[in-house]
């Protein structure tokens, strides 16, 4: 396992030793890990598809994924009326597309309409939709571009980031771009081929033209494992997020290569089914329903061990719907997860449950035992099911495990709530906490352990519908955050879902590729490619 | 060394494995499940004779248990798929007719069924809360009841040949009944072909257990067996490094040949 300060000093030299033999030019070579759906910036959904847009996207306002603030960037300012309902933007002058079609507001009044048209079914116009009505666009200047939604937005500037400027007037359409970048060659199944926009707008400090190298090329390979030996053998330059086992393999082989970009945003959950629909015994209902069982189960839980046996170390005991490294969300007066297994027993005791001959017993005499459900083939996290097991047999619990396809879980979480327990990973890609709606509201499908409500089914979940109502409209960020601090606090209080571990975030960068930063936040390796350099290939030192 | 003797080796190494796998509570040091949290991935020593797992549960006591799990549901499906295919395919090759066009359609049916997807669709519908032991017999019983459409073919084929041998057609001439043709004549002129059958079948259905559970859909976590074992051995970088985590590999080979070396005996005896 590296150390921090080991891993430190290695990028420090790096840094310091490599741009002297850097140059301009080249091809960054690397790979998506599945098909692009499209190549239209407005209809991506899914990964592959997203890095094709990062990559070769011109957006108005760019989410720095370092300093995790909004930046300038085909707009030179904005602003925001107080009623969060209109955005303003005063867009950089003289730009062009890829094609060399001029850039204007009436590019961003075009792109706006497509992205809200219902025809188009786009997933990133949907963050924009707030309310009965339609969207507008003023445009009184070329450089002026007013939108005005029919309900305010939080955090409406960042949303900007995911929306790619398309050309009114390119016979190009979508592929003529303000990216660094544009698609130069697409073989299905096989690879992305993307050259270097000439005219691109940024420009590095000493006014040079970017992006420095010449091209990239995006290998599509689902294979990680595949993946990983053609970047041992030095055909790819970078692997843009690695498993734990992978990468300690590496660290092992070549400690240059690996980086450790810190704990992630993803998390690795546990919660009991609460819906009332569940076909379920009424006395498991009533554990699950408890605040103190739900407690207790995750103060027996062993985060540390967690971490340390099925993620090599290169995990974090979970907080709560937050990571730490979300520097601007986090809730930094929530305690740490203890694990406490004595504590769990008093909890226990408290809720009238007895533990008697190594058995926990509720009230009415039930042996406490439970099933717990997670998807199959997933090595983590059935590593993590067995260490549960292990951790509750030690409070007097019984847990079965069950391993299902993915789409029998599915219907079994989401449909019939036949089901005890589950273990679950949640994805999460925005800093934002209205990325989160979904999974809060009382009335929201991914609220897991208990969907779709119609009316919050107790006061804790009532009012938390009502702070992530009121942050969502709340004038200031400073207030959003106050009430979503106090979600937290509920659901750290509550455990609803009990928060198991946030990965870290891994990747593999070849010592060739200079000035990479990898960080937490998607695109985790590349979110800096148009100061990316190529240097000439230095030995791995891995098996070629 | 004569065949014979190879046999009786290959029957006395089973008959270790296989006792071994049975009394795997009583040899076993440790419970299979149990974690030495503090001794992840640990060498093999006096404490634990093949080292440990990424969890730090005994490699030793989970490869007996998973002898048990493998060794002893292999032969009870191979024993189920035997005993279908043993009734219908003689029955079918007996009888002939429509009836020998509807079972070898079916056989030729439940041949094309995707494996796979059936017992992604058991486990579905399969109750949560039903012990792994259970959950892992109604996987290997379905394997069972797949398994015979290949052995059908094979004593459809060795009952259509007898139907039409020349001490049957003596036999039915002399007014022997049908029954007592089928129990007298028939049944034991097929029965080396069905202890033939019988003994190909385990080696298969080992080997689909293990191939299940590297997919994740064989026996589940933490209950050991064969399959679920050889998922340590994804990691080819770790294996190099650790070399007996390669005994699952080793004892799976061992055993699939010693049933493949005993089977001429069968043969033979025909």
């Amino acid at each position: 396992m590296p150390s921090p300060l080991k891993s430190l000093a290695l990028s420090a030299l790096l840094a310091l030793a490599l741009p002297v033999r850097a140059q301009t030019g080249g091809e960054l070579h690397f790979c998506l890990h599945g098909e692009p759906k499209t190549f239209n910036p407005i209809l991506v959904d899914d990964e592959a598809s997203e890095n094709v847009r990062y990559l070769t996207g011109g957006v108005l306002i760019r989410l720095n994924r370092q300093t995790q603030a909004l930046e300038p960037a085909l707009a030179t300012s904005w602003n925001v009326s107080r009623d969060r309902r209109t955005i303003t933007f005063h867009l950089r002058k003289g730009i062009h597309f890829s094609d060399g079609t001029p850039f204007s507001s009436e590019d961003v009044s075009y792109t706006m309409r497509l992205l809200m048209d219902p025809a188009t079914h786009s997933t990133t116009g949907d963050s924009f939709r707030s309310g009965e009505g339609t969207v507008q666009v003023r445009t009184p200047a070329p450089d002026v571009a007013a939108i005005m939604f029919p309900a305010p937005i939080a955090g409406l500037e960042r949303l900007f980031d995911q929306v790619a400027i398309l050309s009114a007037h390119s016979p190009k359409k979508e592929m003529a771009v303000l990216g660094p970048f544009y698609v130069a060659d697409y073989k299905a199944g096989s690879y992305v081929l993307l050259q270097k926009n000439a005219n691109y707008w940024k420009r590095d400090a000493q006014g040079h033209s970017l992006p420095y190298i010449d091209g990239v090329r995006l290998d599509i390979q689902r294979n990680r494992d595949i993946e990983l030996l053609r970047f041992r053998r030095g055909e790819l330059q970078l692997i843009n997020r690695l498993d734990a086992e992978q990468f300690e393999r590496l660290e092992h082989e070549n400690p240059a290569v690996t980086r450790n970009a810190g704990t992630g945003l993803d998390a690795e959950e546990f919660w009991f089914s609460q819906s009332p629909a569940a076909p379920l015994p009424a006395y498991k209902k009533a554990w699950f329903g408890m605040k103190e069982f739900r407690k207790a189960i995750s103060s027996a839980i062993n985060r540390s061990d967690l971490c340390r046996l099925v993620y090599a170390g290169y995990a974090k005991p979970a907080y709560g719907p937050v990571s730490p490294s979300n520097h601007f969300w986090f809730n930094a007066a929530l305690e740490d997860p203890k694990y406490d297994p004595q504590g769990a027993l008093r909890l226990l005791a408290q809720a009238g449950f007895r533990f008697e001959n190594d058995t926990l017993k509720d009230r009415a005499g039930n042996r406490v035992e439970f099933t717990v459900v997670t998807n199959s083939g997933n090595a983590a996290r059935e590593k993590i099911a067995a260490m549960i097991q292990q951790d509750l047999s030690q409070i007097g619990i019984k847990v079965n495990i069950v391993t299902l396809d993915f789409p029998s879980l599915i219907e079994r979480i989401t449909r019939t709530f036949d089901y005890d327990a589950c273990i679950l990973g949640l994805v999460n890609t925005d800093l934002d906490p209205n990325g989160q709606m979904n999974v809060w509201l009382s009335s929201g499908e991914n609220h897991q352990w208990n969907p779709s409500q119609k009316s919050p089914a107790t006061p804790w979940e009532a009012e938390i519908d009502k702070l992530m109502r009121e942050q969502a409209t709340a004038p200031t960020e400073k207030e959003r955050k106050v009430k979503f601090d106090r979600v937290q606090q509920i659901a750290a209080e509550q455990q609803p879902f009990i928060y198991l571990i946030n990965k870290d975030v891994l990747v593999a960068v070849s010592p060739s590729v200079v000035g990479v930063a990898p960080v937490v936040l998607d695109p985790w390796a590349f979110w800096n490619v148009d100061t990316l350099r190529l240097g000439p290939a230095p030995e791995l030192g891995v098996q070629k | 060394m004569n065949a014979v003797k190879l046999r009786v080796i290959c029957a006395v190494v089973l008959c270790v494995i296989f006792v071994v796998g049975l009394f795997a509570g009583t040899v076993s040091p440790y419970p299979y499940a149990k974690q030495f949290r503090e001794r992840p991935n640990a060498a093999p020593s006096s404490t634990h004779l093949l080292g440990t797992d990424s969890l730090g549960r005994d490699l030793f006591a989970r490869l007996i248990y998973g002898t048990r799990v493998s060794l002893l549901l292999a032969p009870t499906a191979a024993l189920l798929a035997t005993l279908l295919a043993g009734i219908l395919g003689g029955f079918a090759g007996f009888v002939g007719g429509w009836c020998e066009k509807v079972i070898l359609a079916a056989a030729d049916l439940s041949m094309a069924l995707p494996l796979l997807f059936v017992l992604l669709a058991l486990r579905a519908v399969l109750p949560l809360d039903i012990s792994p032991v259970l959950s892992v017999i109604a996987t290997f019983t379905l394997l069972g009841l797949l398994g015979w459409p290949s052995s059908l073919r094979v004593v459809w084929a060795a009952t259509k040949n007898l139907r039409n041998s020349d001490f049957l057609l003596l036999a039915r001439a002399t007014g022997c009944g049908r029954s007592r043709i089928v129990v007298r004549h028939l049944f034991p002129n097929l029965r080396p072909v069905l202890f033939a059958q019988f003994w190909i079948s385990i080696p298969v259905f080992v080997l689909t257990e293990a191939t299940l559970s590297m997919l994740g859909l064989g026996v589940i976590e933490p209950l050991p067996s064969w399959g679920n074992l050889l998922r340590g051995l994804e990691d080819i970088s770790a294996v190099s490094a650790n070399p007996w985590r390669l005994t699952p590999l080793v004892l799976l080979i061992l055993v699939v040949i010693c049933f493949q070396l005993i089977l001429p005996a069968q043969e033979e005896t025909a």
